[in-house]
């Protein structure tokens, strides 16, 4: 039962992973781009979260439809001022401009409101827990599962059945000749980084709920992890990146449960060179053969 | 008579080099210099070993690598090992220090640099994380709460090593191998297709930087009394980036001053940190912004004086050169 426990947990963990996840995959996908700050508009929207909580008293939707708002916006504001300018530059330059504005997130943060930790209150969701074959399910993992499912489902609808979804496929597909199809590139860029903001806001607002403890700093790691999370569904793939992170998650969680929590850590970075060196497309990739 | 200005040129530097090193010998032992200022040297010497490796790996090669601070960490605690542990005596230190580095960057540089640009950054990155959560978990040397070291660097090694990699670095840039690894950076299709071994020269780029960054490893240890696993985190692979990409990528003397410059910005801003990241981060972004190539580019301090001796002799513009 203990295995499966984990298992329980680790799921929980990994869809937090996931939708991440999604914002690095759809936006790599769309300006080959990765976006360092991605794992910083998640703690920005974990902050937006508990302070919509404690501050303005609100519940936890509301306070999860405030943070994916506000993300959406703060992400778009990112592209346009950071990285639209580098659209043609090196692939190089772009990076160390996304590093720069990661950086410029985490101690503009701890500038503007120092470093210390803040908890969220507890009873922000009052749900009782499941009893389910002898395990115990708590309220929260059902509301993050519940939640994270929801926002997966919404945006497959969103990439797949709808006309944005359809110029974000277009763009991510060949730039060029979608603007000559007259898609206004510009504008589904955008959108890209809004929609993947939303989702790591709401992600944020997730993992506080779920883990009570946020600090400045605390997007880093998770970040880093959704990375890899995207990196082993195949970057690029809006399925690969839930299934990644769910993957991800699981195995975290199993290592600890096998008595390693310390080197936790240090897990999610060797299934990261592994799956590098052994399948860099990706759990749901194609191999694509270099072209000169 | 190109080769003897060279030549002339290359004494010329390690003699002004030697006489400012004993020049800040005698002040440092006479206590002209206090100990902050003391302090703040010894850090733009690690630095600028520091800048320099990566230099070479980001430079010249063109391999984007943000893992630099696990080989730090891999000369650092090798060398701590060897004196702490085995009390061997500091030179031994400081060459196991640079040997275990580069064996760790082969290791990690084998696999890894089959991979490209974003891809080849995130697995360096890993790795140098890898590197810290393996130093946290074993007890031998102190796991979280770290190590103790004496203090064993003095100036006169410090300036020596910061000599060699220099000397070492440019040299080696300016050599076939160099110009091979220039090429790669360029266009590595190319450069296969010229016939360069591109694998081989990556990793020896890779193992060379490693094994100057296990240096600096070894001599910070030394510098520091502790060594912890926090402090090889991949803020200070960023840190090191910052002097690579200000100074200019494929310019050694722009590593070399970003180094110098940032040092002394960031050790009179050290009682406000997150006022130093606030500022790093702007300039990175300003900077590829504004001016992606770097403060002086591909182009060398030294090439601005040498520009209006070679105009009438029509060599080629400096710009074209894409030779650091």
């Amino acid at each position: 039962m203990e295995v499966i426990q984990q298992l329980v947990n680790g799921i929980s963990l990994g869809s937090i992973y996931a939708l991440i996840a999604l914002g690095y995959t759809m936006v790599y996908g769309i300006v080959k781009l990765i976006n360092f700050a991605h794992g910083d508009i998640f703690m920005v929207g974990a902050f937006i979260g508990f302070y919509s909580i404690t501050i303005l008293d609100l519940g936890f939707f509301p306070a999860l439809l405030i943070s994916m708002v506000a993300c959406a916006i703060f992400g778009v504001l990112i592209e346009r001022i950071a990285y639209k300018p580098l659209r043609n530059a090196t692939r190089i330059a772009a990076l160390i401009t996304a590093i720069g504005v990661s950086l410029f997130i985490e101690y503009g943060t701890i500038y503007a409101r120092g470093a210390q930790p803040e908890a969220y209150p507890d009873g922000v969701v009052s749900l009782k827990s499941l009893e389910l074959f002898g395990v115990k399910i708590s309220g929260q993992s059902i509301l993050i599962l519940g939640t994270s499912l929801f926002l997966m489902i919404l945006l497959q609808f969103i990439v797949h059945k709808t006309k944005i979804g359809k110029a974000m496929r277009a763009v991510s597909h060949d730039m060029d000749a979608a603007k000559l199809m007259g898609i206004n590139v510009n504008n589904t860029i955008s959108a890209t980084f809004a929609i993947g903001s939303a989702l790591a806001g709401a992600a944020g607002v997730i993992f506080g709920v779920y883990y009570t403890k946020i600090e400045p700093l605390m997007g880093i790691i998770p970040g880093l992890k959704a990375f890899v999370a995207a990196v082993l569904g195949g970057i690029g793939i809006i399925p690969g990146a839930m299934a990644g992170g769910l993957v991800l998650g699981v195995i975290e969680s199993l290592v600890s449960a096998a008595g390693y929590s310390l080197w936790r850590d240090g897990v999610a970075f060797v299934v990261l060179i592994l799956i590098l060196i052994f399948r860099p497309a990706g759990l749901f990739g194609k191999n694509i053969r270099e072209k000169v | 008579m190109n080769i003897l200005k060279q030549a002339k040129f290359f004494w010329t530097s390690i003699v002004l080099a030697i006489v400012f090193s004993v020049i800040m010998q005698f002040l440092i032992t006479g206590g002209t210099l206090n100990q902050f200022y003391v302090n703040t040297l010894f850090f733009i010497g690690i630095n600028i070993i520091l800048a320099t490796s990566l230099h070479l790996i980001i430079g010249i090669t063109g391999q984007f690598s943000i893992g630099h601070a696990g080989f730090l960490a891999v000369g650092a605690y090798a060398s701590a090992i060897m004196t702490m542990k085995l009390g061997l005596p500091f030179p031994v230190a400081i060459l196991v220090g640079g040997l275990a580095a580069a064996v760790a960057g082969l290791i990690i540089g084998i696999p890894t640099l089959r991979l490209k640009g974003d891809y080849l950054a995130i697995a360096t990155l890993g790795f140098g994380e890898i590197v810290r959560i393996v130093f946290l978990n074993i007890d031998y040397v102190g796991g979280a709460s770290g190590m103790t070291v004496s203090h064993l660097t003095t100036w006169p090694w410090l300036v020596a090593c910061v000599v060699l990699t220099v000397v070492v670095i440019a040299n080696f840039t300016n050599s076939t191998h160099g110009r091979a690894c220039i090429s790669i950076r360029e266009n590595e299709i190319a450069a296969d297709a010229m016939g360069i071994n591109t694998t081989f020269y990556k990793v020896t780029a890779f193992a060379i930087g490693a094994f100057f960054a296990g240096i600096a490893g070894a001599l910070y240890a030394h510098n520091f009394y502790i060594i912890q696993p926090t402090n090889f985190g991949f803020l200070k692979s960023f840190d090191i980036l910052i002097f690579v990409v200000l100074g200019g990528l494929g310019s050694m003397s722009g590593a070399v001053i970003a180094a110098i410059l940032l040092t002394i910005i960031s050790t009179y801003l050290s009682s406000y940190p997150e006022v130093r990241m606030v500022i790093y981060s702007l300039v990175l972004i300003t900077m590829m912004l504004f001016r992606p190539q770097g403060l002086l580019g591909t182009r060398e301090i030294t090439s601005f004086f040498k520009a209006g001796k070679t105009a009438k002799g029509g060599v080629q513009h400096d710009d074209k050169k894409t030779v650091a």
